[in-house]
């Protein structure tokens, strides 16, 4: 193997792996303040379709991002609302965002299915990327603001006797989720592929969830984990190229084997589950009245 | 002296309850000011909407003659009100400084609050490393941390809910000593209590809450505890010792040096315990919350194949590896401490509840199916023979009061005719009535010769009803002492983990 084949493999890894951290690292945060969202793979398809079309009609850049954003807003602001104010079942509601978001992006999507567009580089995407992940370990460990987020995701009613605001901060943390998985649909379908293409997201979004359970809720190995993930994914391509027969669906399969052995690792003891997971994860909140 | 806080016609309802029925009383500015009542008077609503937890239905509240409308714990914060609670507010897997940030109402620097709270420990007394977990605490530290975070906000107002349920005698003096402290420095302290020694000694003066209402508000000067006792109850209290001799000698049940080693930090190590239990004997294990009485109960229940070594022997059959359902068929039963989720399910109705703790025995079955006329009629007879407030065996368990539920559950295992019954905290959080029953139920049930384990943090109820009392501390049991002749002192001592 030579030295170009190295960089070029870990340029196609680099490209590829961005929309996993961008979404995990939304995730994570809202699942630190105790909301499992699991609308992720239906918001990034939203985020992919209505930036393309922003982009096809106007032409500019700038617009069709902040409308892809735009739609992250709202459509984590449903859930929130739907979770938070009317307490429904976060699994179900988030389900069904995943379900709605899949059929939304296929209607709007319809008729600009193949058009062509020029692509973004997707080079400043990934240098934001990383500047996430450090931001976000930064704010959660060192900041006020993120270790209310974190206690509020440990437990809620006692975040809400010391005078914070628990549904405030949850609407805080769904709607950045929602935009950082806005964003990794805007990178797929912008930078990454360039097009639109039903169901173009092909189940990032799914593995964006596992990977804030394998880096056990924390951003560095988050990074990592979206790396090791993303690898995996591109190795098998190169394989291929290099003649090793082993069906695409095992590589497919690896970072859920992976993340499942994981959770079995840490839910097997009581105080790695306790240190690492927020105890308020899924759990509705209801004020006192 | 004027008064800073005036609730003026609180009221408050539950379904079901009043919670506050027109509560009217002052606080005067620098004082202590017990609120006392039994469980369910209605004294822990009262301050939850003083520090902005609860809303109240109608009625006011003046600070310093103005007019306060305090919707939320943080509004109650900026008035200069700080509360420490019963079942604390910390987040467990935060360190001790994070908490300490959390409580505090302004942005702060991690060397400012180092040296913010290094002056208010020193000053009172405190003793907290703020790079531990509080997972790692024991409950007095907690408190401390609880109490440290409040203090922090310069607080004008500080409510204490129960604050010395959870403390040893020696760490109680030394609460009292700071509380003193803090209101000589211009602090006005809102102490909640059931227990009447306390009031007497510590506060000056105490509101009586009685069903919601509001007895009467005195100064503590002129009264000792039977006089407060009254006024809470509506009738005298009378703690005649029940206990009678115990005419037994054969020993039925033994632990012989029952060791865990666990390395999970949110559990105690249970050290080299031993105990012996006669036939008829009714035997305590006091202590302090959070000293191993869950990891005991969890071993001599047998629920989750928590991991040991040591013997526990029923009359001379070695039962560590039977189940919990094999070691109720040997006639031992059980009653955890914790009524609605584990001893009962609350969505179910009471006779169900019967069947699902007592399935191993074949009368409640018919092949494959349950014999429900059966256990309707044992429902009932529980209900009628342990006088629980019910109109029907259908009701669901979550719908009983406290005190009722209680009844119910106690009086099921006692009919199933255990030989060993192994209680937990039985008289937590009822009614005196309800307690009053079942303290005489388990004195008569000793006499007729069953053995009874009571873990309790309760030392009061233990010094009535057992016949030896000994202590665990950090998981290791004291050796027992005889109830007839005890020293207090030296039980003081031990709690505090002085044994000799």
């Amino acid at each position: 193997m030579n030295i170009e084949l190295i960089i070029g493999i870990l340029n196609i890894v680099l490209i590829s792996t961005t929309p996993l951290v961008f979404a995990g690292i939304g995730e994570l945060v809202t699942e630190k303040s105790g909301v499992l969202n699991l609308g992720l793979e239906g918001l990034m398809l939203v985020g992919a379709v209505t930036g393309f079309i922003t982009l096809v009609l106007t032409g500019n850049y700038f617009y069709s991002l902040i409308l892809s954003i735009i739609s992250g807003v709202i459509l984590s602001g449903i859930f929130a609302f739907l979770v938070l104010n009317l307490m429904t079942n976060q699994i179900a509601t988030g389900l069904a965002l995943t379900i709605f978001g899949i059929g939304l992006s296929a209607m709007l999507g319809k008729k600009f299915s193949g058009t062509p567009i020029e692509g973004l580089s997707p080079y400043y995407f990934i240098i934001i990327s990383f500047l996430l992940v450090f931001s976000v370990g930064y704010f959660l460990s060192k900041t006020k603001s993120g270790l209310i987020v974190r206690a509020v995701g440990e437990n809620h009613n006692s975040a809400y006797a010391l005078g914070y605001n628990v549904i405030k901060t949850r609407y805080f943390t769904i709607i950045f989720g929602g935009v950082m998985s806005s964003l990794a649909g805007y990178y797929i379908s912008i930078c990454y592929a360039p097009m639109w293409q039903e169901g173009m997201t092909a189940g990032r979004g799914w593995i964006a969830l596992a990977l804030v359970v394998f880096a056990t809720w924390k951003p560095w190995r988050l990074l990592v984990g979206a790396y090791i993930f993303g690898g995996v994914a591109i190795m098998q391509m190169n394989l291929q190229a290099f003649g090793v027969e082993l069906p695409g669906q095992i590589f497919n399969m690896m970072p859920y084997i992976a993340t499942l052995i994981v959770l079995v690792f840490i839910s097997s003891n009581k105080v790695r589950l306790k240190l690492s997971a927020p105890s308020c994860l899924n759990i509705p909140y209801e004020k006192n009245s | 002296m004027q008064s800073i806080v005036e609730f003026k016609n609180i009221f408050k309802t539950y379904p079901g309850v009043i919670a506050n029925d027109d509560v009217s009383f002052n606080i005067k500015e620098q004082s202590i000011h017990a609120i006392l009542g039994e469980n369910g008077a209605g004294k822990s609503t009262l301050v939850k909407i003083l520090y902005g937890h609860v809303k109240p239905d109608s009625g006011e509240i003046l600070i310093n003659s103005d007019l306060a409308i305090i919707n939320s714990p943080s509004t109650a914060k900026n008035l200069g009100i700080n509360m420490v609670f019963q079942h604390f507010s910390l987040f467990e897997s935060l360190t001790v400084a994070e908490n300490l940030i959390l409580g505090m109402n302004e942005n702060i620097s991690l060397t400012k609050l180092k040296d913010k709270s290094k002056t208010i420990c020193d000053k009172y007394g405190f003793n907290l490393n703020l790079n531990s977990p509080i997972s790692s605490l024991s409950v007095g530290q907690r408190q401390s941390v609880e109490i440290v975070r409040s203090l922090l906000n310069n607080p004008k107002i500080l409510i204490m809910d129960e604050p010395t349920s959870v403390l040893t005698p020696d760490e109680i003096s030394k609460l009292f000593k700071i509380i003193k402290n803090l209101v000589k420095d211009g602090l006005t302290v809102i102490f909640i209590s059931h227990k009447l020694e306390e009031i007497i000694n510590l506060s000056d003066y105490v509101t009586i809450m009685r069903n919601g209402k509001v007895v009467s508000t005195i100064s503590t000067q002129n009264e000792d505890p039977e006089t407060l006792g009254y006024k809470m109850l509506g009738y005298k209290v009378s703690k005649a010792k029940q206990v009678s001799d115990n005419n037994f000698s054969q020993e039925i049940f033994n632990i012989k040096n029952l060791s865990t080693q666990s390395k999970d930090p949110f559990t105690v190590n249970l050290n080299k315990i031993d105990l012996n239990l006669i036939k008829g004997q009714i035997f305590g294990i006091a202590g302090v919350a959070g000293n191993g009485q869950k990891e005991l109960m969890e071993i001599l229940l047998n629920e989750n194949d928590y991991e040991f070594s040591g013997d526990i022997f029923f009359k001379d059959l070695n039962i560590n590896n039977l189940s919990t359902f094999q070691r109720k068929s040997l006639s031992i039963s059980y009653v955890t401490e914790d009524r609605l989720g584990h001893s009962a399910v609350p969505e179910m109705s009471l006779s169900e509840n019967i069947f699902l703790s007592m399935n191993h025995k074949s009368e409640f079955k018919k092949g494959y199916f349950i014999n429900f006329k059966k256990i309707n009629s044992f429902a009932n007879d529980v209900i009628k023979n342990f006088k629980v407030d019910t109109p029907s065996y259908n009701v669901k368990a979550g719908k009983l009061s406290g005190g009722n539920l209680q009844k119910f559950i106690i009086g099921r295992e006692i009919m199933s005719n255990p030989e060993l019954l192994i209680l937990s905290q039985p008289t937590w959080g009822i009614d005196a009535g309800s307690e009053a029953f079942i303290k005489k139920t388990i004195v008569e049930l000793s006499q007729k010769g069953v053995s009874i384990i009571i873990i309790s943090h309760d030392l009061d109820e233990l010094l009535e009803v057992c016949h030896e009392i000994a202590v665990l501390y950090e998981g290791s049991l004291s050796k027992p002492l005889n109830v007839e002749n005890i020293n207090i002192t030296k039980l003081g001592k031990y709690m505090g983990g002085l044994f000799d």
